[in-house]
């Protein structure tokens, strides 16, 4: 006869495992916010002196403006989708998600490349109105970057806030009708408040990657802390000031993410009833018609369709002497480390699950919390984190065993930030696809003498396998857009495709950065349209 | 022949301060089908669970064909068991097929006697048209057989239904009672249901548990729980019972409703509560009559009245479905008490402080 043995030995074979996980994420935090109380060096100094103030306020205005601008853009836009009805509505549902698919990077050198002094836009102007006297707006500014940062940006606001509209149930608003309330007023009395904490949580979303955001400020040669701590490095050789200014960023986005956690905390599902049917949007009728459709038409113009018309445009007129054997080392290194991280990202998130599954312990649960904080990290605050830990680890092999060793400018320095950035990002996926399966799933299985790996073979991958893939792909693309880890860490060679965008504008080479960028876009659209199937399932 | 034996079974959970199962010892023999009935948290699922292997058991221990599979503190792992599950929300696998799923518990074989052998078992709940079916294309009541399906094709020792209709809609669940006990039946299944609906379990089991804060009230045939009940929660949870004061004087049993026989245990000058089923009580128009009328609901086949009796007491009758009297009627009360049950007083008291807190 065979006792059910103890399980305490697996707990602490899984208890390990995760624990590891979480301490890699860990690791870089604490390097970086333990610098917060090293010695201050000459070049801190110097900083601190010249341009951290104004990085402070750079930092500030921008995280400001672009929740003003996501939270006006999104929420509305989210309430046309949601509640009314306008010719090209069912188009504009989608469309308007699409800009996530452009990297801000992107969108901020199209933007330059057309409205800048020497682009066509201007030149045409200066044409048709005469040379002189004539005033534009300067592209190149806080008013600009705020707006471009808003364009890549709203969709958070708009997916979550669109959302909230669509589950909060058509009751409370017929409730707040049968009292008096018209439909415009019911938006601004109850429709709103009940959809505030979605709303929130994607400002929130929205001020985190403004603050990570390393492409298109730096585009914008408007200093952030996320610039700031490139140039610390590169520029001045200062490892220690980079990460001090990188302890103040990360400072910031905990603020951001405490009040995430808290405001996100509340948003319970409120869905009252399940009156959510189509026909009761609001019919908007004569100017109104037009005003949303020119407003959501205006919307995805601007944010979509010119970015990508222009990016075709220039990479047409550049291709044939552009285009040549380098670009498929760019393609196979974006590839590959799209691939590599993806993968080790999903075994570090199934062990995550799986663990929380077969033990599901507070300390086991407060580690993968831990673990998938990472996403809030900005990039080139990881890329100092880990590159310092490991230049550590080089420094004693060396010393202790003398032989010549190096880890930080490998492969596995890079691959080590992608897995703590977009750790979060697969566990979301997977973890949707596990919560399906149900305990008595696991129970039925074992009933029918089904147990261990051959469960896993025969019941859980199969059911994950969606899930699985999911995070792969998202990983994979997130890797490919991703700009100040590949920047910072990479080593020598390693170039990718948002590596030659980041080469050819900082040159100014606005057509020669197109090309790369359609490729981004290509990927960019996968998880989008993964994004648009799951929620059309969910709504059926 | 004894298929399950629970000898003094009890278990605990930390969380919890009274114990979910304590000190229980039943057995259900080969092709019977036994229903714990009980309110929610009586502990009749944590039995199912114990009797499952999912869960070991702090003391006592359970007999599956005689051998010992659970003693305290260990159990025989759920799938070294050969015990069926159907689950309330019937986890069928939902990436498998139909047959796929049924075939799920059968790997020892060749696949065309494993195909052959789901096929019939799939031929038996009616469903040989749906083999190729993905679970969420079914209805819930053909997901519920699929599920019997699965846990009756590796021919296990006994099949444990954990609230099996609880989610099916009314008219269904009734369907379903049927045809679930016509499939026990015609495979001479062994089969402990779980349910807290006394319907559910007098129409399906032969006989009934009946569980209250982890303890065993009765076990007994669904007739002998309904019209002998132990005690006053078994009277009031398997039906509906009114419990009129009495007193035994002279070998009679004196209540407000009139004198029965003594045919209880209680001596004299007990004070005793007298239980009344609707069903014992039947109502003559007497203008002089002492009871009057309250109100009437209609039920189909039959008529319900609630009753005053001069003492301000409330009791029920029910009454054929034609039997229609105007409210404030006045009534004589004609007793048709087939079974005698009183209760102690003082435990009577207990048990309706036990329901107030």
């Amino acid at each position: 006869m065979i006792w059910l043995r103890s399980p305490h030995r697996s707990i602490d074979r899984w208890g390990l495992a995760v624990f590891c996980i979480a301490a890699i994420v860990i690791v870089p935090l604490g390097v970086v916010l333990s610098s917060l109380f090293t010695v201050n060096d000459e070049v801190w100094k110097h900083l601190v002196a010249t341009t951290l103030s104004s990085v402070l306020w750079n930092t500030f205005f921008l995280t400001l403006g672009v929740a003003l601008g996501t939270t006006f853009l999104g929420v509305s836009l989210a309430w046309l989708s949601a509640a009314t009805d306008f010719p090209g509505r069912r188009f504009f549902d989608w469309a308007l998600i699409l800009p996530m698919a452009i990297p801000s990077y992107v969108t901020a050198f199209v933007a330059i490349g057309l409205l800048d002094f020497t682009g066509p836009v201007q030149t045409i102007l200066r044409h048709w109105l005469g040379a002189e006297g004539f005033w534009f707006p300067q592209i190149r500014s806080r008013g600009g970057i705020i707006l471009v940062m808003t364009l890549t940006l709203y969709p958070y606001v708009y997916l979550l806030a669109r959302n909230a509209f669509m589950t909060q149930g058509r009751l409370a608003l017929e409730a707040a009708q049968s009292l008096g309330h018209g439909r415009w007023s019911g938006f601004f009395r109850v429709a709103l408040p009940m959809a505030r904490p979605w709303i929130v949580g994607g400002v929130m979303l929205a001020m985190m990657e403004t603050l990570s955001d390393f492409g298109a400020v730096s585009i914008f040669n408007y200093d952030t802390f996320a610039t700031a701590i490139y140039q610390a490095w590169f520029g001045f050789f200062s490892l220690s000031a980079a990460s001090q200014l990188a302890s103040i960023l990360v400072l910031l986005v905990f603020l951001l993410l405490i009040i995430e956690q808290r405001v996100v905390s509340r948003a319970g599902y409120t869905g009252s009833g399940r009156g959510g049917g189509q026909g009761d949007r609001i019919q908007l009728k004569g100017l109104h018609r037009y005003a949303a459709v020119c407003f959501a038409g205006l919307a995805f113009l601007m944010a979509f369709l010119v970015p990508v018309v222009q990016l075709l445009i220039w990479s047409f007129s550049i291709f044939k002497t552009d285009f040549d054997l380098r670009y498929f080392g760019y393609i196979f290194h974006s590839l590959a480390l799209g691939s590599m991280a993806a993968l080790l990202t999903v075994c570090a998130v199934l062990i995550l699950v799986y663990a929380n599954r077969l033990h599901n312990t507070p300390v086991i649960r407060f580690c993968i919390r831990v673990a998938t904080l990472g996403y809030a990290l900005p990039g080139s605050v990881l890329a100092v984190g880990i590159f310092i830990p490991l230049a550590w680890m080089d420094n004693q092999i060396i010393a202790h065993f003398n032989i010549e060793f190096a880890l930080k400018g490998t492969i596995l320095a890079m691959l080590l930030a992608y897995l703590v950035r977009f750790l979060a990002v697969g566990h979301h996926a997977v973890e949707n696809a596990v919560k399906r399966i149900s305990k008595h799933i696991d129970e039925s299985a074992r009933n029918l003498g089904c147990t261990g790996m051959d469960m896993l073979r025969r019941v859980h991958f199969p059911m994950m396998r969606g899930g699985i893939f999911t995070a792969m792909v998202l990983v994979f693309v997130d890797v490919m857009k991703e700009m100040p880890i590949t920047l910072m860490t990479r080593p020598f060679g390693w170039d990718t495709l948002a590596i030659r965008i980041f080469e050819m504008t900082s040159e100014g080479e606005w057509e020669r950065a197109a090309l790369p960028s359609i490729a981004v876009i290509l990927a960019g659209m996968i998880p989008v349209f993964l994004l648009t199937r799951d929620s059309n399932r969910e709504s059926l | 022949m004894t298929v399950i034996e629970l000898v003094k079974v009890s278990k605990s959970y930390p969380t919890d301060k009274t114990p979910a199962a304590f000190d229980i010892s039943l057995k259900v023999e080969k092709g019977e089908i036994l229903a714990l009935l009980g309110p929610s948290g009586s502990g009749k699922t944590t039995l199912l669970r114990l009797i499952a292997g999912f869960e070991a058991p702090d003391e006592g221990s359970i007999l599956l064909n005689g051998n010992i599979v659970s003693e305290q503190g260990v159990a025989l792992p759920p799938e070294k068991r050969g015990v069926g599950m159907v689950f309330q929300d019937y986890a069928l696998f939902p990436h498998l097929r139909v047959s796929e799923n049924v075939a799920f518990g059968l790997k020892k074989m060749p696949s065309r006697e494993r195909n052959e052998k789901a096929g019939n078992i799939l031929a038996l709940v009616g469903l040989s048209d749906y083999k190729n079916r993905y679970p969420h294309e079914l209805s819930g009541g053909q997901q519920q057989r699929v599920a019997l399906a699965r846990a009756l094709a590796p021919g296990p020792a006994v099949i444990l239904l954990d609230e099996p209709f609880s989610s099916l809609d009314p008219d269904m669940c009734v369907r379903m009672r049927e045809d679930v006990t016509d499939i026990l039946r015609k495979t001479g299944s062994t089969a402990i249901l779980v349910t807290h609906d006394h319907e559910e379990a007098f129409s399906m089991a032969d006989r009934v548990a009946l569980l209250n804060h982890g303890r065993l009230e009765q076990h007994d045939t669904p007739e002998g729980v309904y019209h002998t009940p132990l005690t006053p929660f078994v009277a009031d949870f398997v039906g509906k019972a009114d419990f009129i004061p009495g007193v035994v004087q002279g070998g009679k049993l004196i209540t407000e409703i009139g004198c029965l026989e003594n045919k209880t245990l209680f001596h004299e000058d007990a004070e005793v509560m007298l239980m009344i089923r609707p069903d014992d009580i039947d109502l003559r128009p007497n203008p002089e009559g002492h009871a009057r009328i309250l109100d009437r609901q209609f039920r189909g086949s039959e008529n319900h009245y609630r009753v005053q009796l001069p003492s301000g007491q409330i009791i029920h009758s029910s009454q054929h479905s034609v039997a229609y009297y105007p409210n404030e009627l006045h009534v004589d009360l004609q007793l048709q008490i087939t079974h005698i049950v009183a209760f102690d007083k003082s435990i009577m008291d207990q048990y309706y402080n036990e329901i107030r807190e």
